[in-house]
């Protein structure tokens, strides 16, 4: 087994979870709306990832009000981040090595 | 390991998701070209109807030399506007459809407002020197103040417009230097370089 592939992150092996914390890493804050429309997924889907990446505390969340419309943000944390980016150096390790490889 | 055509799926679609939540995509090349159109029918219209020369220079006038003219070249400037973004709306709207996009989303009202504020600041002071007979120096404001209000609207969508944010501020630059030729200034600025700048943007992103 290879030193990087620890560093491949179980909380980011899903397509949702990657496009979570790729939109939050371009963005300092998006809405659930904006984020369901962007990943094209349903409410629950979206929910239950998002909770999934909270416990991790690799994403905030803070509820506000638009009017009197709720209206809840999230964004990444530091240590979302810098999560985030090894996986991704992971992934880049990875794939290099396989075309070094054929 | 045969997992690779999936991690490199994964990237990809992440690189996507990250231009496509920051940046605003649905800017068409082809309504920058037809605005350029615009702009050089307007400039021909107003060159052989209402054309007076402005040699006032930085001297000011009196209101009254100038008020029917100017307000008429005004209307008109106003009129090619209003054709130009109404065709940028209806394009932008077109590929935003083609590529199951929403148009006006957060990054398009970012992009608005940053593409907003240089520009209502340019069109404020260009009001307020026009009230005071300083016609002049219009041209080369305009085109300052719209490239700078494009340089601030690049990072909210292709950086390709940064290049034509610079370009119109050198121009307006050059048009504050020769006063007289204002109307060609404005015709190079708002006209041509839309028409070669919308025809990059159409075969690099579009094609």
């Amino acid at each position: 087994m290879k030193q990087y592939l620890n560093h491949l992150n179980k909380a980011f092996e899903n397509r949702v979870r990657l496009g979570i914390m790729s939109a939050l890493t371009a963005n300092d804050y998006m809405d659930f709306n904006t984020l369901k429309e962007l990943l094209n997924v349903t409410d629950g889907n979206l929910a239950s990832h998002l909770k999934a990446l909270e416990k991790e505390e690799y994403v905030g969340m803070e509820k506000t009000f638009i009017g009197r419309k709720p209206n809840t943000r999230y964004h990444i944390t530091k240590s979302g981040r810098s999560a985030f980016e090894t996986h991704i150096n992971a992934l880049e390790q990875l794939i290099k090595e396989q075309h070094q490889s054929k | 390991m045969n997992k690779e055509p999936d991690y490199l799926k994964d990237i990809s679609e992440i690189r996507n998701i990250m231009e496509r939540s920051s940046r605003f995509m649905s800017l068409s090349g082809l309504s920058g070209v037809m605005a350029g159109i615009y702009a050089l029918i307007g400039a021909f219209l107003a060159y052989r109807l209402f054309y007076f020369s402005d040699e006032i220079l930085y001297r000011s006038i009196s209101r009254g030399d100038i008020s029917g003219k100017a307000l008429n070249l005004i209307l008109l400037a106003l009129g090619v506007l209003i054709l130009a973004i109404g065709t940028g709306i209806w394009f932008s709207h077109t590929k935003a459809k083609k590529h199951n996009y929403k148009v006006w989303d957060a990054t398009a009202k970012r992009m608005i407002i940053n593409l907003a504020i240089p520009l209502v600041t340019g069109g404020i002071f260009v009001l307020i020197m026009f009230s005071k007979g300083l016609i002049g120096l219009i041209a080369p404001c305009t085109l300052i103040f719209y490239g700078l209000a494009l340089i601030n609207a690049s990072k909210y969508t292709y950086t390709d417009i940064r290049y034509l944010g610079f370009c119109e501020i050198i121009l307006g630059l050059l048009s504050s230097f020769y006063i007289g030729f204002g109307l060609l200034f404005w015709a190079i600025g708002f006209g041509l370089l839309h028409i070669i700048y919308g025809t990059v943007m159409y075969f690099k992103y579009e094609k």
